[in-house]
């Protein structure tokens, strides 16, 4: 009896200082707090072949929990909208709908926004290792992917933000290219 | 036996020997054909032509069950890997990657003799900038990451401009990498077989394959409860031809046994009842024959009518047996041969209108029952009395004469119920003419409708095509055709971009015409012309010509390679695609070109109209294969009225000439018209839709039922029929009644229509007929 007291309040005092410190159970704790939004957004893309990155920029809205539309200005106008499974892609008179619950490694790889977004580590802790670094104020948290079909793809997912909104999203792919996503929130009057 | 009879047997026998052998010889058949025009109009012939021969028909849906989704998963695969070596499938298609990897090689490697871009602008300065600057625009979508790899062999996008023209509307879901349904409860595949749709004996085949292959799937994964279903035109026409056959033959037995059964009560004699049935054997015989040297192939259908024919051939040996008994053969033939004549022939004239008709399946039928019925009635004639001798004592029937004598009486008394009772069913039958009629050809399909529900199940969840609308352009060989098959697809992609069709397929866009490949192949620069161009238009972009070295390869390359054929594509399912829509024919080739509608809100039906006025000034032919389905059904409805019309006029006449009294064929045709309308009125009221065969029903009801109608008439003559007489039409009345009602137990629509029709027409045909024989007529 004594001695399970005794392992309980062990167990509680290794905790504790966990609690307190930040850590990625806290910043999905913040994230999930985000209900949804709008931002602006420049996305990046260095791509070996060129000589230049690619620049497009844009608007982001999210709702809260698995709504997603990025509707890119420039250079082309096209609308990317994921809602649940389901991903369409608009651009010029073409129209492109994918399920993605048919696309595992698609799927893997749009759980990494999404999870973030929503603060849902169970998604996220699915296909990838994360580590976390930083304060709440300014924090970067790394997706390692743990499945090989999406190492082949991509090698390391870097978003960093502060508090319970994300600012950049890094996409390293596994053939060296990589591509960087700024957000700019935008106040909702 | 006599010498006369010697000589008649020997005759005979000779004639079953022929004919035996013709039916040996005869091709049978129960595919769809049987409800295809004998002569079709040009839209009609692309209808026949894709239901014999048309791709859509050689697809065969598969589902797969049991176990969870990855034991269906390795089923499908491996149910695919083992029919893929075999040569009985074309293709085999279970969603699997890697499955469409030849597909992608041919379009990358030829893509500058398949693109539709390709023209000499293109490789111009202005021309390549723009094309480039596009290219590297879509890496920053999403969609950048599929193209990145060929870029620098493709800066032009070729690859994304053929693709985009392909079928990007509804793909089947996935699941462990293979198709599987909306629920993801099943795995999908479809089966492209070698056989033709209209080969039953090939889909057959497959079909078995199929089933042996995915047993050994099955046990190789381990799933017990594993179940396939499988569904496909091909599945239809194998399973309507079991149906057939296996009611060909129950019919005839249940018909055969139960008709045999009342000869013998009757007959109470071995040698009675076997002489009984010669007439009926080579009746059916000679129906089969004549069918077989006429058609050159025998509808199982046809065969399947055999029952009634049986009903009605064994009349007229009922007839001389039982009439004949007292008086000898000769007083039979004066006495009682010429009514019985009469009565063939209004059968006949009824059956002959049948053979005008453009419904193959009617023409048969009715050559079928006209030569069997005329067999039988010349062997009753000429073979049986000399056969039989005067030697056939017949049970005596006398003490049925009373209750005869008396059922006469009391149908006598009921003329007016009878009357009244007509007047209340043309009163429904007014009231509901709107809803009589079935509307359309599937009235007469052998497809269930358990069969026909599980098929659409099937096709949404494999999103299967299913090719109603077509534009189909004939030309005289290949390359004209392929030519026609570019300029109509200029005049669709009109339609495409104002989104009044959601797309089409065309053999040309995988086999360009020769012409259209040697144009595309001028537009290509030589490489250092290209060289110096791509240096001037990439001055300013991130992607600098040096990058391109390997573009400029391929360039140089497709300038130098061969056109393209037919044989390029072996190996990839485009193959296919470009068979089933390029095809030879005796007299030319055809080009098929299958429209997709727009979708979404517009629906799943395509504007007819603005198609027709899009392709207006060329002789391609716009094809709406339900509205051609529909047309042909009122076709055949429209033409059966008429020939029923037609067959009705003659008998009329025909009974006209004979009798030559309005008063003795009014007598005879009253309660055959009143037969007709009460028979129509209760299949109404039971609930069934009349389609085309309710129609040549009721024709039958008046040639066969005329038959009892007019002993009644030679009754009336002489006041009252003596018993013999009487008991031998209640007797060959009960068998006709036993053969097409036995049809009325099919379940193929065409021989139950029928069965239902005549078989409780014919009987009261008798019945009413006897209400208003007498002299005290209403």
């Amino acid at each position: 009896m004594i001695k399970r007291l005794i392992a309980s309040l062990f167990l509680l005092a290794l905790t504790l200082p966990a609690m307190a410190a930040f850590d990625v159970g806290q910043l999905m704790t913040d994230l999930a707090k985000n209900k949804g939004g709008k931002a602006k957004f420049t996305e990046k893309k260095y791509i070996s072949l060129l000589d230049k990155p690619v620049v497009s920029s844009g608007e982001m809205s999210y709702t809260a929990p698995d709504r997603l539309e990025k509707r890119t200005l420039v250079p082309k106008v096209e609308t990317l909208l994921l809602d649940k499974d389901m991903l369409s892609i608009e651009r010029e008179k073409q129209k492109l709908s994918i399920n993605l619950a048919n696309q595992p490694e698609a799927l893997a790889f749009v759980d990494s926004i999404r999870g973030t977004l929503s603060g849902n580590r169970a998604a996220l802790e699915k296909n990838y290792a994360l580590h976390l670094s930083g304060s709440p104020d300014k924090w970067v948290l790394t997706l390692l992917p743990s499945d090989q079909k999406i190492a082949a793809l991509v090698l390391r997912i870097t978003v960093s933000g502060s508090k319970g909104l994300i600012r950049s999203i890094e996409y390293l792919q596994a053939d060296g290219d990589r591509s960087v996503l700024n957000m700019e929130p935008v106040e909702v009057k | 036996m006599s010498r006369p009879a010697v000589r008649a047997f020997l005759i005979w026998l000779l004639a079953m020997l022929a004919g035996a052998v013709v039916v040996w010889n005869s091709h049978f058949t129960a595919d769809m054909s049987f409800f295809l025009p004998a002569k079709p109009s040009p839209a009609q012939k692309v209808l026949v032509d894709q239901l014999k021969e048309g791709v859509v028909t050689r697809l065969l849906m598969v589902a797969i069950e049991g176990g969870d989704a990855p034991k269906r998963a390795a089923m499908s695969r491996s149910l695919r890997a083992r029919l893929q070596k075999l040569p009985d499938f074309v293709a085999v298609q279970n969603g699997e990657a890697g499955s469409l990897d030849a597909d992608r090689d041919y379009l990358f490697r030829h893509r500058y003799l398949l693109s539709p871009a390709v023209k000499p602008e293109r490789f111009t300065v202005d021309g390549l900038r723009a094309s480039i600057a596009n290219s590297v625009d879509l890496l920053a979508s999403p969609a950048g990451m599929m193209i990145k790899p060929l870029l620098p062999r493709d800066p032009t996008g070729e690859l994304i401009e053929l693709l985009s023209g392909l079928n990007a509307g509804a793909q089947p879901n996935v699941r462990d990498g293979v198709w599987a349904s909306r629920d993801g409860e099943r795995a999908m595949l479809l089966i492209q077989t070698a056989a033709l749709g209209s080969d039953t004996d090939g889909q057959e085949q497959a079909i078995a394959i199929i089933h042996r292959q995915f047993a050994e799937s099955a046990r190789e994964a381990g799933v017990s409860d594993a179940r396939m279903q499988l569904s496909g035109p091909g599945a239809f026409a194998v399973k309507s031809r079991e149906t057939i056959k296996s009611e060909v033959s129950k019919l005839s037995t249940i018909s055969t046994v139960a008709i045999i059964a009342v000869l013998f009560f009757v007959y109470r004699s071995l040698r009675l009842l076997t002489l009984g049935l010669l007439p009926v054997v080579s009746g059916a015989l000679a129906g089969i024959v004549a069918v077989s040297l006429a058609y050159g192939t025998v509808f199982g259908i046809t065969v399947g009518f055999g029952s009634a024919l049986i009903g009605e051939a064994v009349d007229y040996s009922i007839y001389y047996f039982v009439q004949s008994g007292r008086l000898g053969a000769d007083a039979w033939r004066q006495r009682f041969w010429p009514t019985v004549r009469l009565g063939v022939l209004t059968s006949i004239c009824g059956f002959t209108a049948l053979l005008f008709s453009g419904f193959p399946g009617l023409a048969q039928l009715g050559l079928y029952s006209l030569s069997g019925v005329l067999t039988a009635a010349l062997v009753t004639r000429f073979i049986l009395p000399a056969l039989a001798g005067n030697d056939h004592p017949i049970r005596d029937l006398s003490h049925l004469a009373a209750p005869l004598n008396r059922g006469i009486r009391l149908l006598q008394g009921l003329r007016w119920p009878v009357l009244l009772l007509t007047v209340a069913a043309s009163v429904v039958l007014v009231i509901d003419r709107n809803e009589l009629w079935h509307p359309n050809l599937s009235a007469l399909s052998t497809v269930s409708a358990e069969d026909g529900a599980r098929d659409q199940a099937l096709r949404a969840d494999i999103s299967a095509p299913d090719s109603r609308y077509m534009v189909v352009i004939g030309a005289a060989d290949r390359e004209g055709a392929l030519q026609a098959a570019e300029r109509a697809g200029q005049q669709l992609d009109t339609l495409v971009a104002r989104g009044v069709i959601g797309g089409y397929d065309s053999p040309a866009r995988f086999l360009p015409s020769q012409a259209m490949q040697a144009s595309r192949r001028a537009s290509l620069p030589e490489a250092d012309e290209l060289q110096a161009r791509l240096q001037a238009a990439q001055a300013d972009s991130p992607l600098a010509a040096a990058k391109l070295g390997a573009f400029i390869e391929d360039i140089t390359t497709a300038r130098t390679q061969p056109a393209i054929g037919r044989d390029a594509l072996d190996g990839t399912s485009l193959a296919l695609a470009v068979d089933s829509l390029l095809v030879q024919r005796p007299d030319g080739w055809s080009v098929l070109l299958p429209l997709r509608p727009a979708g979404g809100d517009k629906g799943l039906d395509i504007p007819v109209d603005a198609v027709r006025t899009a392709l207006a000034g060329s002789d391609a032919l716009f094809i709406d294969m339900k509205l051609e389905f529909d047309t042909l059904y009122n076709d055949y409805l429209h033409e059966a009225t008429l020939l029923s019309l037609a067959g009705l006029a003659a008998i009329v006449a025909l009974l006209g000439v004979t009798l030559r009294s309005l008063l003795r064929l009014g007598a005879i045709l009253l309660p055959l018209g009143l037969a007709v309308i009460l028979v129509i009125a209760g299949v109404h009221l039971a609930g069934e839709q009349l389609h085309l065969l309710h129609l040549i029903g009721m024709l039958l009801i008046v040639a066969v039922g005329s038959n009892y109608a007019l002993f009644f008439d030679r009754g009336g003559d002489e006041d009252r029929l003596d018993p013999p007489t009487l008991a031998s039409m209640a007797i060959a009345n009960l068998t006709t009644a036993i053969g097409f009602g036995t049809l009325a137990l099919s379940s193929v629509p065409v021989l139950h229509a029928v069965g239902i029709t005549v078989g409780p027409g014919a009987v009261l045909a008798l019945l009413l007929s006897a209400s208003f024989s007498g002299k005290n007529r209403v």
